[in-house]
C-alpha cells in the first residue's frame, strides 16, 4: 500500500517566522507527533515565506486549510491533541479579525484572499529545499517546453506579448531587453540575476529566493536559451544568509536533476549558474556597479553607453534582470503572454509584489494586479494603520522614491500613475506612515542613507547628497530660512540632472516629493520652529504631566544630564528645561505615559 | 613583498589560519575576480581584516595591495578593526526607523556603555547599525550575529542581552 499521509503541516520558515520562534515550534511539533505515534500520519513541511509576517510563526494544516498564527512552542502539545487527535481546531491560535470574527481557514483570511499570486504562487506552499516539490507544481515545465518546442525568438515574442516590465525599479520592458542581448554579437554572453535588494524596507526578492528559489533558476535558464548565454550569475546581498543557502541547495539539486548543466532536456543547450555574494553596498544594485563587483572590484558605476548588452561582464554582452522579473517568466511561458497581459493596466501588465511595512496592521508580502489602488493595499489587505491612527502617506521606492499622500489613496499602483505623483513603483517597498512621522525627517533619513551609500565617483552625488543632508538638518533643528528652501530645491534639480548613475539622479526624489506634497511641514519648521508631528527633537520640549506622574523616579535615574528633579517634600518630578538635551530618554522609560513631548 | 612564513613569524595557530585561507584561495584558482569571496573568507577566519592579512591576500591573488585595500574599505561588511564576540546590528531600514529604531539604539548605547561602531571593554559586543536586514514585518528589529530579534523595545533589549552574557 502506498504511504498514506493524513495531514500536512505547512510551517512557514521565512525569516520573520524563524525569528518569532518557528524553529522551536518545529522541534516541539516533531516531538509531540512522535509522542502520540502520529509521525507516520502527519507530515511537517517547511515552507518559505507565506506572506503575513506579522502573524508568525504561521502553521497551516492541510487538507483542512486551518490557519494558525503566532504559534508558540508551548501551544504545540495542546494543538496536537485538539486538532490531530480530536479533530477540532485549536482555537487559541486562530486569527481574530478586528470586528471579532474568528478566521478558521486560509480561505477566510482577507489578507490572502484579496491577493493575486503569480510570483508568489509557490511561496508558503512548497518546501523550497526539495526540487521535487517545485517540479510537482509544474516547475521546469516551461524550460523543457521552451527548449524542445520553441525557438529563442518565439520565447522572446511570448515575453514581449506579456508586457512584463522590469521589477528592479526602472520598469524597462523585459522582452525588449532580452531581444537586445540576443542581437548583440559575441561568442560569450552572460545573464545576471540582481538579488541585491538594497532598498531599505523591501523584502520581496528575499522571500522569493527563500520560498521558491528554483523559479529564478528556471527563468535564468530560459533567458539563457532565448538570448544565447550559457552562464548566469546570481548576485545576492550578504545580509540574506538563508536566501544564499537556499540558492546553493537549489543549484545543486537542479544540476543533479539535469535542469542545469550540459545538454539540458536532451538538447545541445547547456547552461549553468554561479552565485556571487555582495559585501554591503547599496550602489552595487546598480547594474554597472554590480558587474564591477562580480569582477571583484569596488562597486562603482560606469557611464552608459556602452550598455551592458553591448559591453558587460568581462567585456561580454550581458543582461541583468531583477529576481521578481525572473519569477514571472515560468508562469508567463506556461500560461502564455496574453494571459499575463490580461492582468493590470494599459501600460503596466501583470502583478506586482509589495513589501508592506511601517505603521500598518498586516505587515508582510502582498501580490496584487498592477493598478490596484493604494487604498485596497493599505486598508483592504493591510487592515489599516496601527492603532487606527490617521494615514498620512505611503512611501514607495525607498531612497529613490517618493510619498503618496492621503489625498491620493485611490491612485492606482502602476508605473505611470506613481510617476505622475512624483513617486515610483520602485522595487516594491511600501512603507505606511501615520501622523507620528515628520516628512522633513523622513526626507532627511533617506538623504543620510544616500550620503553613506554614495560611492564617491561623481561630484554631484558625492558632494550634493552631503549638502542636501546638511540643509535638511538645519531645517529639522529650526535654524533654516526660506532662502535655504530655494537652495535645497535648486541643489536637488542639479543632482538629478548631473549625476552619473541612478543613485545620484534619484536621491533627491524623497526631498522633491515631500516638498511637493508636504511643503507646509517644511514651512512650519522654518517659520515657526515647530515640528507638527513632534519628531524633530531639537524643536521639542519634554515635560512631566503631574496628573499622571506617580513619582517612581525612573525618568530621573535614566536622565543622562540629571536634569529631572523633585523638590523636597514633593511627590512628583519636573524637567528643568535649561539643561535638557532633548534626548527623549525620559519619554522612552516612563511606564505611565506621564512624560509629554510637544 | 612576499615573505616566507618563518620570516613573518607565522607559527602555530597563526600559520594554520593562513593555511586554511590559502586552501580556500586555491579552490578559487588564485583568480583576482574572487577577491570579494576571499576577503569574506579571510574575515571569517581572522575575525577582521588585519593589515598583514590584506597583504597576504594581495600577494596570493597577484593584485596590488592598493586594490585589495580599496575593495576592503569600499564595502560596509568588511572590518579593518577587531570586533567583539557578538556583533549587534540594529536595523535602521525605513520600517524600523518609523517604528523606533532610534529608541533601540539609545537603549543599547546605555546598556552597553558604548557608541555605535564601538566594542565593549569586555570584548563581548560590538554595536553597529545595519541598513536593512529585510525583517520589515517585525520592525523594529536587530540582529545578533545571525539571529534576528523582532519587535524589540528597551525592555526586550535587556532581556535579549542577558542571553548572550
Ligand atoms: C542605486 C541603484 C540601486 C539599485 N538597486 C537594485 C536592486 O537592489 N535590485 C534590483 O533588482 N535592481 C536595482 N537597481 C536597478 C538595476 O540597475 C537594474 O535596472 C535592474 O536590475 C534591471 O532589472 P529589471 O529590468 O528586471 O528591472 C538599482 C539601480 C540603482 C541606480
Amino acid at each position: 500500500m502506498p504511504e498514506f499521509k493524513r495531514l500536512h503541516c505547512f510551517l512557514c520558515m521565512g525569516q520573520a517566522c524563524v525569528s518569532s520562534g518557528a524553529r522551536e515550534v518545529r522541534a516541539r511539533l516533531a516531538e509531540e507527533l512522535a509522542e502520540h505515534g502520529l509521525s507516520d500520519e502527519v507530515v511537517i513541511v517547511e515552507t518559505g515565506c507565506a506572506g503575513p509576517c506579522v502573524h508568525g510563526p504561521l502553521l497551516s494544516v492541510w487538507p483542512d486549510e486551518v490557519l494558525y498564527h503566532q504559534v508558540a512552542a508551548d501551544d504545540v502539545p495542546k494543538l496536537v491533541v485538539e486538532h490531530f487527535i480530536k479533530g477540532r481546531p485549536y482555537t487559541p491560535c486562530l486569527i481574530t479579525e478586528p470586528g471579532g470574527d474568528i478566521i478558521a481557514t486560509q480561505r477566510d483570511f482577507a489578507f490572502l484572499q484579496r491577493q493575486h499570486k503569480i510570483v508568489l504562487e509557490n511561496c508558503g506552499v512548497i518546501d523550497p529545499e526539495r526540487i521535487e516539490e517545485y517540479i510537482a507544481r509544474d516547475g521546469y515545465l516551461a524550460l523543457g517546453n521552451a527548449l524542445t518546442a520553441m525557438t529563442p525568438d518565439q520565447v522572446i515574442d511570448e515575453v514581449k506579448l506579456s508586457g512584463l516590465r522590469g521589477r528592479g525599479g526602472a520598469g524597462f520592458p523585459t522582452g525588449l531587453k532580452w531581444g537586445l542581448l540576443r542581437q548583440s554579437p559575441g561568442p560569450q554572453k552572460y545573464v545576471i540575476c540582481n538579488a541585491d535588494e538594497g532598498d531599505p524596507g523591501a523584502f520581496m526578492d528575499r522571500s522569493v529566493l527563500e520560498g521558491d528559489p528554483h523559479r529564478v533558476l528556471e527563468a535564468m535558464a530560459i533567458k539563457g536559451y532565448a538570448t544565447g548565454a550559457d552562464t548566469g550569475y546570481i548576485y545576492c546581498r550578504a545580509e540574506y544568509p538563508l536566501a544564499i543557502r537556499r540558492i546553493e541547495i537549489a543549484v545543486r539539486q537542479a544540476r543533479e536533476y539535469g535542469c542545469l548543466g550540459e545538454g539540458l532536456f536532451e538538447t545541445d543547450f547547456s547552461f549553468d549558474i554561479e552565485l556571487r555574494v555582495g559585501a554591503g553596498a547599496f550602489v552595487c544594485g546598480e547594474e554597472t556597479a554590480l558587474m564591477q563587483s562580480i569582477e571583484g572590484k569596488r562597486g562603482q558605476p560606469m557611464p552608459r553607453p556602452p550598455f551592458p548588452t553591448q559591453r558587460g561582464l568581462w567585456g561580454c554582452p550581458t543582461s541583468i534582470n531583477n529576481v521578481e522579473t525572473y519569477a514571472n517568466i515560468p508562469w508567463i511561458l506556461r500560461h502564455g503572454g496574453a494571459a499575463y497581459a490580461a492582468l493590470g493596466t494599459e501600460r503596466s501588465k501583470g502583478t506586482k509584489v509589495f513589501a508592506l511595512a511601517g505603521n500598518v496592521k498586516n505587515t508582510g508580502l502582498v501580490e496584487v494586479p498592477m493598478g490596484t489602488s493604494l487604498r485596497e493595499v493599505v486598508f483592504g489587505i493591510g487592515g489599516g494603520v496601527v492603532d487606527d491612527r490617521p494615514f498620512k502617506a505611503a512611501q514607495t521606492g525607498g531612497p529613490s522614491g517618493g510619498c503618496i499622500p492621503a489625498a491620493h489613496l485611490d491612485a492606482p499602483l502602476d508605473y505611470e500613475s506613481l510617476t505622475a505623483l512624483g513617486a515610483i513603483v520602485g522595487s516594491g517597498g511600501l512603507i505606511v506612515l501615520d501622523d507620528t512621522s515628520c516628512m522633513v525627517d523622513v526626507a532627511r533619513y533617506y538623504m543620510e542613507f544616500c550620503v553613506d551609500e554614495s560611492c564617491g565617483k561623481c561630484i554631484p552625488c558625492r558632494a550634493g547628497t552631503r549638502q542636501v543632508y546638511e540643509i535638511l538638518t538645519t531645517i529639522c533643528e529650526g535654524n533654516a530660512t526660506m532662502a535655504d528652501l530655494d537652495r535645497l530645491e535648486k541643489l536637488c534639480l542639479l543632482m538629478r540632472d548631473m549625476s552619473l548613475c541612478g543613485l545620484g539622479q534619484t536621491a533627491p526624489n524623497p526631498v522633491l516629493s515631500t516638498l511637493r506634497h508636504f511643503r507646509e511641514e517644511y514651512e512650519a519648521h522654518i517659520l515657526e520652529q515647530r515640528c507638527p508631528s513632534a519628531v524633530c527633537r531639537k524643536l521639542l520640549t519634554f515635560s512631566i504631566n503631574p496628573a499622571k506622574c506617580t513619582g517612581c523616579g525612573v525618568c530621573a535615574r535614566n536622565c543622562p544630564v540629571e536634569t529631572i528633579h523633585k523638590e523636597d517634600g514633593e511627590r512628583r518630578y519636573e524637567v528643568h528645561q535649561d539643561e535638557c538635551i532633548k534626548c527623549g530618554m525620559c519619554f522612552d522609560v516612563c511606564n505611565f505615559g506621564a512624560v509629554v513631548k510637544e | 613583498m612576499v615573505q616566507s612564513d618563518v620570516m613573518s613569524g607565522k607559527f602555530g595557530i597563526e600559520a594554520a589560519l593562513f593555511r586554511t585561507l590559502d586552501e580556500f584561495i586555491a579552490t578559487e584558482n588564485h583568480s583576482p575576480d574572487s577577491l570579494i569571496e576571499v576577503l569574506h573568507r579571510a574575515q571569517e577566519i581572522f575575525g577582521y581584516l588585519r593589515n598583514d592579512v590584506l597583504a597576504h591576500v594581495a600577494s596570493r591573488l597577484h593584485l596590488p595591495l592598493a586594490r585589495v585595500y580599496g575593495v576592503a574599505t569600499f564595502y560596509h561588511l568588511f572590518h579593518l578593526k577587531p570586533k567583539g564576540k557578538y556583533e549587534i546590528h540594529v536595523c535602521t531600514g525605513t520600517a524600523c526607523y518609523v517604528r523606533g529604531a532610534d529608541r533601540v539604539i539609545r537603549s543599547l548605547v546605555k546598556e552597553l556603555g558604548v557608541n555605535l561602531d564601538e566594542t565593549t571593554s569586555d570584548g563581548l559586543f560590538t554595536l553597529c547599525n545595519a541598513r536593512c536586514i529585510g525583517s520589515c514585518g517585525l520592525a523594529p528589529a536587530m540582529m545578533i550575529d545571525k539571529d534576528v530579534h523582532g519587535r524589540v523595545d528597551p525592555k526586550k533589549v535587556r532581556r535579549i542581552l542577558r542571553n548572550y552574557r
